[in-house]
């Protein structure tokens, strides 16, 4: 019969089309599935090939500074006056006017970072956690130039007026401002470490008589204990490397002191300081900001491993 | 409502009512709990046992939203009235959690937090409290050789042992149990229902359970809940053998829950 024929034949068609359109689609997907290991690898592999050509770049051109500036000279030497006669390249006054930095940031941020944390976790309302976290790190997303006039123009002031011998520019301001633009990434992470804490134990304290306070300082802390120590290192870190606060608020005299009242400059400050100046590219002047990039890089890089091993080392399993 | 045994009451509970929110979770709750013995509360989950446990040492003040109606006596004392120092109100009524909740510190610490937390410091006085509660708990000789490990290093039997010596350390009148057992082996199970046995004695037990078997085997007097409200209140033996309300004949026999 014809017309079965034809509707044998078309139901056929239908089913052969049907097939192609699945295999089709079978080999799309396929396709998808080929293209996008290689497409992320490769976006993975960018951003580590970037990473690897910076080191490279650093190491190489530090390399290159060594060849005329003795390595024992750098790393002992107590005077950096790398741009005026009678040179000198002691890197010591820039180590240490970043560590003034780094010290009294982490002397304010530490504190005040745990106590908002232990604050967040432990006793504000759930309506207030949910107000405060996103404006934290809405503040971790101010640029720091901000910070930095904030520096100039407020805390100076403050400053001056109850040390009447401090500087325009000086340790102490900077140090302050960038510990409180680091206060918001200690409290956020203190407290991604404390809200992990198992409610269980807190209610095994509670259920003994113990208070919030109690709870939180003699519970929650140790329980946190390792990611505490690693927010805290990660603020070091972050401290070390925060340049505009600096540039902009402790000065550019390279000083090995301890006083935190007097005018200083960091690593990142002199770096920024030669950029911007007129210093010819490959001469021995522009070849300090490698080392001092480079000496810089180690710091970090090993304050990162110390980080790694005290969160593992006060680990309190819960 | 009269006492069901000789001893006297210790936790009187008076036309008690709890919400969560709009939610009404505990109603009319009438009880008397008399002192050293065991006093069980059965029934479906959800039916408000650990509620109301929760109430006696208040620990329901954290779960923000609560709101009570009614009035609780301990030895006279009404615990929900505004002179009474909740501190002080948890270290007299001690708590045992469904899942082991040992301090991530050693076992010595475990025991010698809650001491700490009330102001003793003598290490003579707290080497002394952590022997006799870890006796009391009838850990001692499994443990005293390894007082400096880590608690998680224990059982998970040892570990709620270790919890119930935590827990006796602060030297409590009452020991409420929230399922103690039931994330507990066979065993362990059977250990943790002796040490009740043995420390009825001494303290008064109130312990929250949905297996009725250990209810009957362990406790002397059983309350019955559904739906908030208490359906029966007998000394044990006679709730199991001769329940006068259907619904816990219904219960008991296994027909739901
Ligand atoms: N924190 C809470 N917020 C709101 N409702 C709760 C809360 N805790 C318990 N409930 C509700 O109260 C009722 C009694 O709970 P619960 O006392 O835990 O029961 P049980 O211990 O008998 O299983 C349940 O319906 C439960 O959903
Ligand atoms: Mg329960």
């Amino acid at each position: 019969m014809p017309n079965e024929a034809l509707s044998t034949n078309s139901s056929k068609q239908l089913v052969d089309a049907a097939k192609r359109n699945h295999a089709f689609r079978n080999e799309k997907s396929h396709l998808m599935d080929k293209i996008m290991p290689v497409a992320l690898f490769l976006c993975a592999a960018l951003s580590i090939a970037t990473t690897i050509g910076i080191v490279a770049t650093l190491i190489g051109e530090t390399y290159h500074f060594f060849e005329q500036v003795p390595f024992v000279d750098f790393i002992t030497g107590t005077k950096w006056s790398p741009l005026i006669e009678p040179k000198s390249f002691g890197i010591w006054p820039l180590i240490c006017g970043t560590l003034l930095i780094t010290v009294i940031a982490c002397l304010v941020a530490v504190p005040l970072g745990l106590a908002s944390a232990i604050y967040l976790s432990e006793y504000a309302p759930k309506k207030v956690r949910n107000i405060v976290k996103p404006i934290l790190e809405i503040l971790a997303g101010v640029p720091t130039i901000v910070y930095g006039y904030f520096a100039l123009s407020f805390i100076t002031p403050m400053v001056r007026g109850i040390f009447a011998d401090a500087g325009v520019f000086n340790a102490l301001s900077a140090g302050i401002v960038v510990g409180i633009m680091i206060i918001p990434m200690v409290c956020s992470l203190s407290e991604d470490a404390m809200t992990a804490v198992p409610r269980s134990l807190r209610d095994g304290a509670y259920a003994l008589g113990a208070t919030r306070f109690e709870v939180a300082l003699k519970i929650v802390v140790p329980a946190a204990f390792s990611g505490i120590v690693a927010s805290a290192v990660l603020a070091f870190s972050r401290a070390i490397g925060e340049t505009m606060i600096v540039t902009v608020a402790a000065g550019s005299t390279p000083k090995l002191t301890a006083n935190p009242l007097e005018s200083i400059q960091t690593m990142t400050a002199y770096i920024v300081q030669v950029s911007l100046g007129d210093t010819p590219h490959g001469s021995v002047e522009y070849g300090t900001i490698f080392a001092v990039g480079m000496t810089l890089f180690v710091i970090t890089f090993l304050l990162n491993i110390l980080a790694q091993y005290v969160a593992r080392r006060f680990r309190e399993e819960y | 409502m009269q006492t069901l045994t000789k001893n006297q009451t210790l936790i009187e509970i008076n036309q008690l009512n709890l919400f969560y929110g709009a939610f009404h979770a505990l109603k009319n709750v009438s009880l008397r709990i008399p002192e050293k013995a065991i006093t069980a509360f059965i029934g479906p989950s959800g039916c408000g046992k650990s509620t109301l446990l929760r109430t006696l040492n208040r620990m329901n003040d954290m779960i923000p939203g609560t709101r009570i109606e009614g009035g609780i006596a301990i030895s006279g004392t009404d615990i929900y009235s505004g002179d009474v120092d909740v501190e002080t109100l948890r270290k007299k009524v001690g708590m045992v959690f469904q899942q082991p909740n040992p301090f991530p510190k050693s076992i010595y610490d475990n025991i010698a937090y809650g001491p700490r937390l009330h102001g003793i410091h003598d290490r003579k006085k707290l080497d002394e409290i952590v022997e006799t509660s870890l006796r009391s708990a009838v850990l001692w000789e499994e443990v005293k050789d390894y007082l400096k490990r880590s608690a998680f290093s224990l059982s998970g039997g040892q570990q709620q042992r270790l919890c119930i010596a935590r827990a006796l350390a602060v030297n409590p009148d009452i020991l409420l149990m929230d399922e103690a057992t039931s994330a507990l082996d066979p065993i362990s199970t059977l250990k943790i229902e002796e040490l009740a046995q043995e420390l009825k004695d001494r303290y008064t037990i109130v312990m929250v359970t949905h297996n009725m078997h250990q209810a009957a085997r362990v406790s002397n007097q059983t309350v019955f809940f559904l739906n908030g409200e208490v359906v029966e209140y007998d000394e044990t033996e006679k709730l199991f053998s001769n329940p006068t309300d259907q619904r816990t004949e219904d219960y008991i026999s296994g027909r739901f829950g």
